[in-house]
């Protein structure tokens, strides 16, 4: 167990220094109406110790993107391009874009953990939980049998459940409950990193509340660095440390949660935060969002939200807005949008930062 | 049809499922545990029921729609039973509630265009007479609930958006103008920016052609959102109901307050503050929380 405090430690040192450095990532799928090109130039950057939210409409391409950290695309899919940079935690940098796909499954659970969108499905149900994390702890660490044993209790109770729960068979539990176990997982072999795709859908409303508390507590007691994909922006409000809003296969807006909730800066993130209904205060009607997602076979030209956008002028048609941190009074992390609302006032303070 | 009141009467509505694989249980599980209430549509409303899943919301609301005769109890339509319903009377009655579903994708036949979903109701309900007739009450229909008919019509159920599908039904109810949409989870499968443009149709049903809907959701926020009077269901009972303003205000019922404190709010100035401690309670316990803080609604 010292070896386990020591790296526990280490995290919560290394908080804030960078993780993954996404680049220009495209994620295309072959179909028969054509390539469709679900994530199409997403930039991005994870630090350690962060909750980083990543919200968005279905079909923007969260689930893609994250399959795509991974690696785990599959046909019809494939990694068109761009680069993920992977700072490991003795400072080496790799982009799992180039290693082998050995080397691949190394990094995998050891250093970057999966929770995929109904991830309670993915327990074996013919096996008792211990022997799952036996499985799975012995394929990517060297501990042994007895080892594994003796802390899966430990693990379980970590992640709120009663140790006894290792002896059950999946049927046996709740769909929080498998949830919490594939976390625990997680836990087990102490990733850098844990992305979980839609964690909380499908469950019912007080165990989702358990099952964000879970998360919350990943990094809490263990400074682990979570990417929390979902499109409700009530789960973000309550978790996430920064949130990037994703539209039409790209991120429109990168920022602190609070920022996004109560000044947001791009369009469409207004509209976002503008169609959530709250309980309490005023009734008024809220405007939600007119028109519909994009084809990720044929994604509009220029600014992919300009036929939504109520601002639109001549230029967004024409061109693409990139992603660039715009200057915010209050803000210690500048706001990265990709709107050409902002686009003068980006180059002004650009310059006179220095580019930042 | 408007001017007189119509009513729907649940009155201590029973319902059990039998079966080995509710061994467990004792051999039956008691989905609806006599509930009794009634819709009117004068004046026209909007009765959220809300619950956790398997509080037993879909099947009432399979029962008021006659699909599921219930154990015992009785649902009567303007004092007639449902389920002994003939001829006319039954034609009546399928006419004037109608129902929404939750899965816009379960309800398409996919081999078929979605036209095909608003020609049929035109035809059960004689609704027009001939093609170019029928043509323009489904286009009437479509842009009442802010869709394009060109976006729509001559297209396959996958070529549709989840919110496109779910108002091509909505579109449905249009052209049927029911008195009553009996509405199970619609929006639970939608994005936020599309389900307030389906609410507000909702409302805009209630207020322009005086539709009362029971509106089924788990999704407090919702509910608060859409207003009108709210029943709380928990194991097959109402446990709590009055208007929305002040059950999910001023909950009363512990079973309220836990739902209540369980929904994250949309505010990260208002997080839970035991965020860092794991709930250890076992999950079929009821979760003791304090109430959130709400503001009340201005009058």
């Amino acid at each position: 167990m010292a070896v386990r405090q020591q790296a526990l430690e280490d995290n919560k040192s290394a908080a804030g220094t960078p993780l993954l450095d996404v680049r220009d990532l495209r994620v295309y799928y072959n179909t028969v109406s054509g390539v469709s090109r679900a994530v199409d130039g997403v930039d991005l950057s994870v630090r350690r110790g962060e909750i980083l939210g990543i919200a968005g409409e279905s079909g923007s391409g969260k689930s893609t993107l994250t399959t795509a950290l991974l690696r785990l695309t599959k046909p019809p899919g494939f990694i068109a391009g761009g680069s993920i940079i992977f700072h490991s935690r003795d400072g080496e940098l790799v982009d799992l874009m180039k290693v082998s796909e050995a080397q691949m499954r190394s990094y995998r659970w050891r250093n970057l953990s999966y929770l995929p969108q109904g991830s309670m499905n993915s327990l074996n149900p013919v096996m008792r939980i211990s022997d799952q994390f036996e499985d799975v702890i012995r394929a990517h660490s060297d501990r042994s049998t007895q080892e594994i044993r003796d802390i899966v209790p430990e693990l379980l109770r970590q992640v709120g459940l009663e140790p006894h729960v290792a002896k059950m068979y999946p049927h046996e539990l709740s769909g929080g409950m498998k949830q919490r176990v594939i976390i625990a997982m997680a836990v087990a072999l102490n990733s850098d990193l844990v992305v979980a795709d839609e964690p909380t859908t499908a469950l019912d409303v007080h165990i989702q509340r358990v099952v964000i508390q879970t998360l919350g507590a990943l990094r809490d007691n263990f400074g682990m660095t979570v990417i929390l994909v979902t499109h409700d922006m009530a789960v973000h409000a309550e978790l996430a440390d920064r949130v990037a809003v994703m539209y039409a296969g790209s991120i429109v807006e990168v920022g602190d949660v609070r920022q996004i909730f109560k000044d947001p800066k791009h369009p469409y993130t207004k509209g976002l935060i503008g169609s959530i209904p709250r309980i309490g205060g005023e009734r008024r009607r809220l405007s939600g969002i007119q028109g519909n997602t994009p084809s990720p076979t044929n994604w509009p030209s220029g600014c992919r939200f300009h036929p939504r956008c109520p601002y639109v002028m001549d230029v967004c048609p024409r061109e693409v807005p990139r992603l660039l941190p715009i200057r915010d009074g209050q803000a210690r992390q500048k706001p990265l949008v990709a709107c050409h609302l902002y686009t003068e006032v980006q180059a002004e303070s650009g310059g006179r930062d220095g580019g930042q | 049809m408007a001017d007189s009141e119509n009513r729907i009467e649940v009155s201590h509505v029973t319902h059990e499922f039998h079966g080995a694989a509710l061994r467990a249980t004792g051999g039956k599980l008691v989905a609806v545990n006599d509930v009794s209430f009634s819709l009117t549509d004068s004046p026209p409303q909007i009765v959220n029921l809300v619950g956790q899943s398997g509080s037993g919301k879909s099947t009432l609301a399979r029962i008021i729609l006659g699909l599921q005769k219930p154990t015992r109890g009785s649902v009567t339509f303007n004092g007639k039973d449902v389920y002994r319903l003939g001829g006319r009377d039954k034609e009546e009655y399928l006419r004037s509630v109608q129902p929404v579903f939750q899965d816009p994708y379960g309800i398409f036949n996919p081999f078929y265009k979605v036209d095909r979903v608003l020609w049929k109701a035109i035809k059960k309900f004689h609704l027009a007479k001939g093609r170019s007739d029928g043509l323009e009450v489904i286009e009437r229909s479509l842009r009442a609930v802010d869709l394009r008919p060109e976006d729509v019509l001559g297209r396959y159920p996958h070529q549709l958006s989840g919110g496109q599908r779910q108002r091509v039904m909505l579109a449905r109810v249009h052209m049927l103008q029911p008195r009553f949409i009996i509405a199970d989870e619609p929006v639970s499968m939608l994005d936020a920016a599309v389900r307030v443009l389906f609410l507000n149709i909702l409302i805009d049903f209630r207020d322009k052609y005086g539709m009362t809907t029971l509106f089924i959701t788990h999704d407090l926020s919702t509910s608060y959102y859409v207003g009108g009077d709210i029943m709380v269901m928990h194991k097959g009972g109402i446990v709590e109901s009055g208007k929305v303003d002040d059950v999910l205000v001023n909950p009363e019922h512990p079973y309220t307050r836990m739902l209540l404190s369980s929904v994250p709010v949309p505010d990260p100035d208002a997080r839970w503050k035991d965020r860092a401690q794991v709930v250890l309670a076992e999950e079929e316990e009821e979760l003791v929380v304090d109430k959130p803080d709400i503001e009340a609604p201005n009058p």
